[in-house]
């Protein structure tokens, strides 16, 4: 048991079936409780809906979402054991800091002192101590991104879905964050879901890696085994390699 | 350390007592509808380590609050309508042979001029704005461009009855250009009345709209086609053809139907400039069958007529997909790669200026005449301070409920949207969304005849004037209050909408910490033109007005009928500055927003 009282939750897509417009997606996949999973795949293989699903902001047509066992497919977002971060638009633009990652704790922002503790212990472990009162515009990019990720540890649940949360940024700051990640993982052990499209980043990180491919997994297993070149073809192929080799090595002239 | 948890969380589990199984997947669709057990629903699940229930509660998956204040404002809209239809259904079937016999020689003759003037209004205002409208696009910089287009706006933002001054002052029997006018014709200038007063008032107000509508067809097109029209050696003419005419030909149906549409159901123009049952329109005939000659099997003929029409209208426009609020938004002027020739800038110029001085003609003419009367004396009568109490109380209320009306119909209508997975869209959101524009159809006039036959028999038809002006009046602007609302709650929305589901804001906290910090500026634009709009009205209070219920306006009208005339030139004046402001400061609201 870590220090917040409970560990991540199993996650379970059970023959979930969903399409949008033309696109269809079936979905059959268990994330392990506690581990980091990166979700990784082309663009339009379903790496958001997948996350979507689990969040709650799509309702699958058929089949079951189940987070630690119970059927959650018929819950709204807000009751589901459930944190996501996105890409953007992860704050109010209009409130400050403090009241963003407050929202976290109260919808209503009705907080007391305990709430008022834990925002602050929240910003402080995010590195973003002093900027309380500052304006989502008064931040960069990666701080914008840390507000997100200390609104999550308020909130404190079992699961933390990552939409390409630090797609936008550097390879410095991205390598920041998601040491950060790593170390909220340490302390509190939820189950990460985490979209990218940057092997690097999945493979500092991720335990496990489930490969998407035209709205259906393709192919899961543990990170080390995907990185190593010893992962399934299609993997190999998206992310440019064969063989074991980088493509860039065998387009060099000799 | 202790955790911080002043409330147990949401989704934990508590043992329950075990209830009967669930077997196998259930289909879960978009609006399942709740579980009957008080919001929470009791999941089961199978697990190796035994059994386990779970309480989840569903706030999101039921129906959305937005939805039903939509519900509610639709409602409101239906009440306001369909009591008027019934009270004209009511009085129809009461005198049914009369309502039949009404549709004598008179009424069609009525019906005939109604289109008549709209069909010579449109042509006298469409056909001019063409060419103007091409003028300003060919010189997209010069001195008082800006300012000139400014000035063609102001039209759309002056109340009927100042212009219908405005132009009595200018053109009327003892206006400023009576006395050119006599002597060019050779006899006493017998004042501009009946057809040719309404169509000089109508041409003012539309000539400025189309040309601003036109011009902005013509900035649509991309700068790319000038560049290379440009290259290619395009001469004017080939231009005009190529690229000018098909983006002027669009337009051409939507804002000649638009022009059409606001000609047919113009009321206060043919009132104070008709002069007389020669050139009545059917809006008028109505105010005339209701309050002069209390005919109301005469009224309900001419509403039925009025309401068939409108409706035919109003399908063709749809059919033209004409926008009937009218944009009057202009974007940047894209700059032109081709000079045109002296003679050719010559002709744009004198042009621009004929139709500059047609539109600044009246207004300078209204100014000049109000500031003739004597305002010291106007602004302490007591008549006067009463009315314009009056009129800003109910132009305050009506345009509140116009700003809640649109907020609600916007909010009702993205919720729709969002929660729908097909391309079909519900009924529902079909009359939150243009649905909501179909009010236009039901002129003002109508919706207070039909109410006014209705009261007759419940009492004091007087007494409600005040509840109908402020209601029929925010119905009215509500179409135009939804434009400045719902673009803006939309792309609100499209940032917050999942982040506001994940932490759970949803209706009253949501309205308080997400939607108004970034609604109150459309909302303050919906609400200064709606005013702008009802202060500016003589469409209901002239049905429903007395000697105790006065709105400047009616009080306008009432100093006109007893030729106090510098009196009601003063009054114009007053009220045209007021509305101009505050239609101006809707539209800075506006910018300021995008900005």
């Amino acid at each position: 048991m870590s220090a917040n009282g409970h560990r991540g939750a199993a996650v379970q897509l059970d023959n979930v079936a969903f399409s949008y417009g033309e696109a269809t997606f079936r979905f059959d996949a268990a994330f392990p409780a506690g581990a980091i999973t990166a979700v990784m795949g082309p663009s339009g293989s379903g790496k958001s809906t997948l996350l979507n699903l689990v969040a709650g902001f799509e309702v699958p047509q058929s089949g079951r979402v189940l987070i630690d066992g119970v059927d959650v497919s018929d819950a709204s977002p807000a009751a589901r054991p459930v944190s996501m971060v996105f890409q953007e638009n992860n704050l109010f633009s209009h409130l400050s800091v403090e009241r963003n990652v407050g929202l976290g704790r109260s919808p209503s922002l009705k907080l007391t002192e305990d709430d008022r503790a834990a925002i602050s212990a929240a910003l402080d472990r995010t590195g973003l101590a002093g900027k309380e009162k500052r304006l989502p515009r008064e931040l960069s990019g990666g701080e914008r991104q840390r507000v997100a990720l200390a609104r999550v540890l308020v909130r404190d649940r079992p699961v933390l879905l990552l939409d390409e949360p630090f797609a936008s940024l550097g390879p410095a700051l991205r390598a920041d964050m998601l040491e950060l990640v790593a170390a909220l993982h340490g302390e509190k052990g939820m189950t990460v879901l985490f979209v990218t499209h940057q092997p690097q980043d999945a493979e500092r990180i991720a335990d496990h890696v489930v490969f998407l491919e035209d709205g259906a997994i393709a192919a899961t297993g543990l990170a080390r085994d995907f990185f190593a070149g010893t992962g399934p073809e299609a993997f190999q192929r998206y992310i440019g390699r064969q063989d074991g080799r980088s493509r860039d090595v065998a387009r060099k002239p000799t | 350390m202790a955790r911080h948890t002043p409330t147990p969380p949401r989704y934990a589990r508590h043992p329950s007592p075990s209830k009967g199984e669930r077997k196998g997947a259930k289909p879960a669709t978009g609006i399942s509808s709740p579980p009957s057990n008080g919001g929470e629903v009791v999941c089961e699940a199978n697990r190796s380590g035994g059994r386990i229930s779970y309480a989840v509660p569903l706030p999101s998956r039921a129906r959305d609050s937005r939805v039903t204040l939509g519900i509610l404002a639709l409602a409101f809209i239906a009440i306001l309508i369909g009591g008027a239809l019934v009270g004209l259904l009511a009085a129809g079937a009461g005198d049914l042979s009369g309502a039949v016999s009404a549709f004598d020689p008179y009424l069609m003759r009525v019906a005939r001029f109604t289109l008549w003037q709209a069909a010579l209004s449109t042509l006298l205002s469409v056909l001019p704005a063409l060419f103007v409208a091409r003028a300003l696009s060919r010189h997209p910089r010069f001195f008082g461009r800006t300012l000139i287009l400014q000035l063609f706006a102001v039209p759309l933002a002056l109340p009927a009855l100042v212009a219908a001054l405005g132009v009595l002052a200018l053109y009327g029997r003892a206006g400023y250009f009576a006395g050119v006018l006599s002597s060019a014709t050779g006899n006493d200038w017998p004042g501009i009345y009946g057809l040719s007063g309404i169509l000089v008032a109508h041409v003012f107000f539309n000539l400025p709209l189309a040309t601003r509508l036109f011009l902005e067809a013509l900035q649509a097109v991309p700068t790319d086609q000038w560049r290379l029209a440009s290259q290619l050696g395009m001469g004017p003419g080939a231009i005009f053809r190529l690229i000018e005419g098909p983006a002027l030909r669009q337009a051409l149906p939507g804002i000649s139907g638009l022009v059409f549409m606001l000609c047919i159901t113009s009321f206060t123009i043919v009132l104070t400039l008709g002069g007389g049952p020669a050139a009545s329109t059917l809006e008028v005939a109505i105010y005339q069958a209701l309050r002069f000659d209390f005919d109301p099997a005469r009224a309900v003929a001419l509403t039925a007529l009025q309401i068939a029409l409108t409706a035919v209208v109003v399908t063709l426009l749809a059919r033209l997909g004409a926008d009937m609020t009218g944009e009057s938004s202009l974007s940047v002027a894209p700059r032109r790669y081709t000079t045109p020739s002296v003679a050719g800038t010559a002709f744009d110029a004198a042009l621009i200026l004929i139709a500059l001085a047609f539109v600044a003609g009246p207004m300078l003419a209204t100014v000049a005449a109000g500031l003739q009367a004597d305002l010291g004396r106007l602004v302490g009568e007591a008549s006067v301070q009463k009315a314009a109490l009056t009129s800003i109380v109910l132009a305050f209320v009506s345009a509140v409920l116009a700003a809640v009306l649109s907020l609600a119909l916007a909010m009702a209508r993205r919720a729709l949207a969002l929660s729908r997975r097909d391309r079909r869209r519900p009924f529902l959101e079909f009359l939150t969304d243009t649905g909501a524009g179909f009010v236009l159809v039901v002129p003002p006039i109508v919706i207070g005849a039909g109410w006014f036959l209705a009261l007759r028999h419940l009492g004091s038809v007087f007494g409600a004037a005040p509840v109908m002006v402020a209601a029929v009046n925010a119905v009215m602007a509500m179409p135009f209050a939804i434009r400045a609302v719902r673009p803006a709650y939309d792309a609100a929305s499209e940032r917050h909408e999942r982040l506001a589901a994940q932490l759970g804001i949803a209706g009253w906290n949501r309205f308080r910490l997400i939607d108004w910090p970034v609604l109150r500026r459309p909302l303050a634009t919906a609400f200064a033109f709606a005013m702008a709009l009802s202060l500016g009205d003589l469409g209901v209070i002239a049905l429903f007005g007395s000697d105790s219920m006065q709105t400047l306006p009616y009080l306008l009208l009432a100093r006109m009928g007893s030729y106090r005339t510098a009196d009601a030139a003063g009054l114009a004046l007053i009220l045209g500055l007021v509305c101009l402001f505050l239609v101006f400061a809707a539209d800075r609201l506006g910018k300021e927003r995008t900005a």
